[in-house]
Order: C-alpha cells, then sequence, then structure tokens
C-alpha cells in the first residue's frame, strides 16, 4: 500500500499478482484440466443406467457394482501389484543411475542423460508395438514380469529426472566435512546422503507407481484374459457394455492418484515445520 | 579443555609440499614448507588462486600430495584418509547437515569415535558452552544465521579436541560486524583451547589481527613467513609488500658499496642493504604512516631520505587524510596524516617527502610488476597528466 503510495506512476493492482487478464487465461486453463474429472466424478454418483450429465438421481450403486465385481476387483489388484513392483525396480535402477550420471566422471555422460529420457520422447504406441513384437519372442506378453519390465523402462525417466535434480541440490562438502569428522564413506552414505536424498527417492517411487497405474497403451498390448490392468480393464468395458461403473473406477482412480502424488509434498512439508 | 598428549612433539611438518592437478602444467602448490608449532595460531593468507586452500586441503587429506610430505608430530600423514587424521577443520558454508539439529550435529564426530551417550551430551553441552549457543540446542541449522551456524560449526570441529582446527576462510560469507565478532570469538576460542589453529584467507585484517605467524602465498609458493609485524615492516618481497597494506615503491639500482638505491634522479639511503641484491633492480618500499610532509626542506630531520613531491589528492578517512603522492620519477604514494594535524599542503602544491631509512624496506624488482603501488593506484593520477 504504502509503496504504490511513493511510486504515483504505478497502478495500484500491479504489485498485487497477476493482472485479471492473465487471471483469466490461468483460470481458464484450470478449468480444461479439471472439466473432465468434474464430470466423470459427479456421474459416478448417478442412480441411471446410461451416463447422464448432470445426473438425475443420485447413489452409490455403481460403486457397489466396481467393488463387487470380481472382474474389477482383480484388474485393481493387479495394477496395484504391478504398480509396486515397478515403483521398486524403477526406483532401485533410476537412483542408481541418477547417482552414476551425478558423480562419476565418465564420456558420454550427457549421452546417456537423454538416453534416460527417450520413453518419454518417442509416441508410447511405437514403444508399445516394439515391445509387443519382442515380448512375444521372449513369450512374456501376459505375464506380470512383462508389464513390470516394460512400466519400468518407460518409468525410469521419471525416477531418473526426479532423482537427478535431487543430487544437484545435494553439497557435497556435508561428505567431505563427515570425513573429517571421522565418519567412513558408508557411515556419511546412510547419515548424511540418505536422509537428505529420501524425499527425491520417495518422489520418483510415487511417480513410477503412478505413471505404471496409469499407463494403457503397452498394457492394452500385454494383456491376456488372465491379466488385465484396471485401465485396460476401463477400456474393455466401455468397448463392450455402457455401464457407469467405469465412472466410478475412474473418479477411485483420480482420488487415489492425487493422494499418491500428494503424498511426497505433505512428508517434506512435516519435515521443515517439525 | 586443554590439548595436552603430546606437548612435547614437534607439531605439523609441512616439507616440500607440491600439487600438480591433473590435466594442469603450473603446480597449485610448489614446494611448499612450514614448520607449524604446537598451539600457534597460522594463517595462510593470499590471494585466490595462490594455492592457500589447495595446501590447507592437503593438510586435511581432500587432496592428495604430488610431492613431499607432511607430518604430524613425526609421523607421516600424506597418505592417510581424512577420517583418520583427527583434525578439525571449519567451512566456508558451514556445512552443517541440514537434517540434524544443532545437538545431533555437533554429537556426530562423538559418536563417530563411539563414546557413551553420557560424554557425549557432556561434552556437547561444553561445546555449546563455548560457542554461546545453549540456548539453541534443539534448532535445525535453517533456523539459525550465518553466524550461528559457523559457531556450530566450529564447535563440531573443536568438540573431540583435533589435533589441530583448520579454517577455510570461515569468515567470508558473513557481513562486515558478524565478520568482526567472530574474529574476536576465533581469538577468545584460540586463547581458551590451546590449540593449533590454521586459518585461510584473502582478507590481510584478519590474518594481521588473528594471527601468531602468516604465511603470505603466492602463485603456490611462500612468499614470507613471519609475524604480522614482522611481514608488514620488513617485507621481504615486493608482493608482500603490495598485498599487506599500502606503500609508496621507489625503483631504482641497488648499490650496496654506497649503501643508497640509485633512483632516476635521487638516491635514497639504505642501510643493511643484501649484498646478493648489489647492481640489479630494487624496490625501496615505504608505509604511509612513515612518510613526513614538510612545506620547507629545512625541517627534514637529519638522517632522513627526502625527495619533492606533488600532492595530487587528498582524501578524508575520519581517523585520518589520506594525502595522495606523484614524483618527478613517474612513482606515486600516498602519505597518512593523523585527523587533528594541519595539512602542510594542497593538492597540486609540491612538497618535500621524508622518512627515516630505518623504515624502509629494499626488496628485488621482479620486472612485470607495475611501477606503483598496488593500493597506491587509485590515488595517482592518469598518466601524462
Amino acid at each position: 500500500m504504502s509503496e504504490s503510495a511513493l511510486k504515483p506512476g504505478v497502478r495500484a493492482g500491479r504489485d498485487g499478482g497477476l493482472g485479471w487478464g492473465l487471471k483469466i487465461v490461468v483460470g481458464l486453463i484450470g478449468l480444461l484440466l479439471i472439466a473432465p474429472t468434474a464430470v466423470v466424478i459427479p456421474m459416478s454418483f448417478s442412480s441411471g443406467t446410461t451416463f447422464q450429465f448432470p445426473p438425475e438421481g443420485w447413489s452409490l450403486r455403481w460403486y457397489e457394482s466396481f467393488f463387487t465385481s470380481e472382474r474389477w476387483m482383480r484388474s485393481l489388484l493387479t495394477s496395484v501389484q504391478i504398480g509396486l513392483l515397478v515403483a521398486v525396480t524403477a526406483t532401485v535402477l533410476g537412483v542408481a543411475v541418477a547417482f552414476g550420471l551425478n558423480r562419476a566422471g565418465f564420456r558420454g555422460r550427457g549421452a546417456i542423460r537423454s538416453l534416460m529420457l527417450a520413453p518419454l520422447i518417442v509416441p508410447s504406441i511405437v514403444v508399445a508395438v516394439a515391445i509387443y513384437g519382442v515380448f512375444l519372442k521372449w513369450q512374456l506378453n501376459g505375464t506380470a514380469l512383462g508389464y513390470v519390465v516394460a512400466h519400468t523402462v518407460m518409468a525410469l525417466p521419471f525416477v531418473v529426472t526426479v532423482m537427478s535434480t535431487s543430487l544437484a541440490g545435494y553439497d557435497r562438502t556435508l561428505d567431505t566435512a563427515a570425513a573429517t569428522l571421522g565418519a567412513t564413506a558408508w557411515t556419511t552414505f546412510f547419515r548424511i546422503t540418505v536422509p537428505l536424498v529420501a524425499p527425491g527417492v520417495l518422489s520418483g517411487f510415487v511417480f513410477a507407481f503412478v505413471m505404471s497405474l496409469d499407463e494403457v497403451v503397452i498394457a492394452l498390448f500385454l494383456q491376456t484374459p488372465d491379466i488385465q490392468t484396471l485401465p485396460v480393464q476401463m477400456y474393455n468395458s466401455i468397448t463392450l457394455e455402457i455401464d457407469p461403473t467405469i465412472a466410478a473406477a475412474s473418479s477411485l482412480m483420480v482420488v487415489a492418484t492425487s493422494i499418491v502424488l500428494l503424498m511426497p509434498q505433505f512428508v517434506r512439508r512435516k519435515r521443515s515445520t517439525s | 579443555m586443554s590439548q595436552s598428549d603430546n606437548s612435547s612433539s614437534p607439531g605439523i611438518r609441512i616439507a616440500g609440499v607440491s600439487k600438480v592437478y591433473s590435466g594442469t602444467s603450473r603446480p597449485a602448490v610448489d614446494d611448499v614448507s612450514l614448520d607449524i608449532a604446537d598451539g600457534e595460531f597460522i594463517t595462510l593468507l593470499g590471494p585466490s588462486g595462490s594455492g592457500k586452500t589447495t595446501m590447507l586441503s592437503m593438510l586435511a587429506g581432500f587432496v592428495s600430495v604430488s610431492g613431499g610430505k607432511i607430518e604430524i608430530d613425526g609421523r607421516d600423514v600424506s597418505r592417510q584418509k581424512p577420517h583418520k587424521r583427527n583434525l578439525g577443520v571449519v567451512f566456508q558454508q558451514y556445512a552443517l547437515f541440514p537434517h540434524m539439529t544443532v545437538t545431533k550435529n555437533i554429537a556426530f564426530p562423538l559418536q563417530q569415535r563411539r563414546m557413551s551417550k553420557a560424554q557425549i551430551a557432556a561434552k556437547v553441552g561444553e561445546a555449546l558452552k563455548l560457542v554461546h549457543l545453549e540456548e539453541y540446542a534443539d534448532r535445525l541449522p535453517s533456523q539459525l544465521s550465518g553466524g550461528q551456524q559457523q559457531r556450530v560449526a566450529l564447535a563440531r570441529a573443536v568438540v573431540y579436541h583435533p589435533r589441530a582446527l583448520l579454517m577455510d576462510e570461515p569468515l567470508g560469507a558473513l557481513d562486515r560486524k558478524l565478520r568482526d565478532e567472530l574474529q574476536r570469538e576465533i581469538a577468545r576460542m584460540h586463547r581458551e583451547l590451546g590449540m593449533t589453529f590454521i586459518f585461510v584467507t584473502h582478507d590481510q585484517h584478519e590474518a594481521l589481527t588473528l594471527s601468531d605467524r602468516i604465511a603470505v602465498f603466492n602463485e603456490g609458493r611462500v612468499e614470507q613467513v613471519g609475524t604480522p609485524s614482522e611481514l608488514y615492516e620488513r617485507p621481504e618481497t615486493l608482493f608482500v609488500a603490495q598485498f599487506l597494506g599500502e606503500s609508496t615503491c621507489f625503483r631504482g639500482t641497488v648499490d650496496v658499496s654506497a649503501g643508497v638505491l640509485r633512483c632516476g634522479g635521487f638516491t635514497p639511503r639504505a642501510p643493511r642493504l643484501d649484498a646478493r641484491l648489489d647492481g640489479s633492480d630494487g624496490v625501496a618500499v615505504i608505509r604511509p604512516e612513515r612518510l613526513e610532509l614538510h612545506t620547507d626542506a629545512a625541517a627534514v630531520p637529519a638522517g632522513h631520505n627526502q625527495v619533492r613531491g606533488t600532492v595530487t589528492e587528498i582524501v578524508y578517512v575520519g581517523n585520518h587524510h589520506q594525502v595522495g603522492l606523484r614524483f618527478p620519477d613517474g612513482t606515486s604514494g600516498s602519505a597518512m596524516r593523523l585527523a587533528g594535524r594541519s595539512l602542510p599542503a594542497v593538492p597540486g602544491e609540491e612538497v618535500t617527502v621524508s622518512w627515516d631509512p630505518e623504515h624502509q624496506s629494499i626488496v628485488a624488482d621482479p620486472a612485470d610488476e607495475p611501477t606503483s603501488g598496488r593500493a597506491a593506484e587509485p590515488l595517482g593520477a592518469p598518466a601524462g597528466t
């Protein structure tokens, strides 16, 4: 307030934050991003047997249908199991890669870094077809191992990126300091490095899990009637039968992924305030 | 808290140590020898890139030694890992563990030494008291000011009674007021602990006020080692003269038999000349507070060297006036006049400048140096005016 009084040439609204033009644009983009969710969640509470928006009546019947259907529950379980396995393997590998890229000085580091991002850049349908072809030969189609391997490849870039950022912010002087204080390399790693990069590891784990949970293109190629992930089951259900159970499934997925993705931030905030 | 286990030992000995980093040809540290006595406060002083930090890193064991050896109490530690050397190190950027409280930071080195919980608690308490941070025991480093963080780092580095405390520009990241305050703290800690302190800085004031002895580094070599007053009053090289304090530097040829320096136009007397300098280029170095200014040449005390000079500028610096001078041979210089004393001239006027030859130092002239004192340069009028 006093500042704008001192500078009569500056309009008061300027230093308050975003101008109203920008605010409208930001609002519109936010709306676009949220719109599908905003439609799906009310639809899942519909009492009708077809997709209706806005719903004419309210009920939990589609949630009941979801949780009592063996097919839906099995695909949910499959997705969670694969997701957890992918998160573990991608985190272990990705953390190792990030440490290597950050600490070892060897030729071609830049090339490896770019290569690690390839799965993000290549269209997933191309990756899916390639994986499908190779896995046919290796007989990995329709196996849990196949899903885990394929999704790990897709999740690695996320883990490596998150971990690299975390390591770039790590001050190596701390290692030196720990050494002068009498700590061995092992002690330094476990008592100083690990606690400080843990939030990065956790974020990587979460990203990998959510990525696997969300992935549909490769999963469609690898599916067999025995093993289908939740997104595949959703896709199949919408092509074969029109049933708002999928709205319930989608809503659950949105809520679950949101919680999982926000988790590292809560952990971090709690740490900094305690 | 006293250091007693090895009081009869020779302390820390740096013997002909060199460091050549791979991929470079010029050594970062070039054949440095230095004996550091037990309990001494020694400062490695020099501009950036002079090798002082590399020397400290070799002492601490972060950087390997390319040649020569480092001995602690007669034992060669050149190949020892940092965590085996039992030295305390304080870094410019504090290097506190951000996820640990002040107490846990200070306890860390004690835990590495497998001390009991009770012992650790007692020693941490003692260390916190030493740096006056008792109330901050449970804070995280991020909740402390820069000065407080550096105190924690100091406490952490001395709590296990290391053989010596190494400090790498520990005050470099602090503002002026905090720097002065922490300087006094460090001096007090040195008195109370009686520990060997090895301090690296580029700040001449820090070096002069804190140290028992100073080693001046330049281009990987030690130019001179001595007490602060030895270095200031009797610099042995032009670099030392110019790096520590201001000076007026007259260039000429040394004539040992006549006991003079032959400058263009005047020949200042120079007692106790180094015979090795005979016939070579030399520089007479005089500190500003040793130069006397006279309007009347008859007032020059007997035995003083004297030369006419023009006052180019007078700068008021509070407790004194800085008087910029230009001499007929082109040398520029500066004199100091305490506030309260009248000024003998105004800019543009000529004065007679005199000084006692006892207060001048004659040093060898490295050919490629500029013709005027580093600190005196800003005062000199541009050439040709």
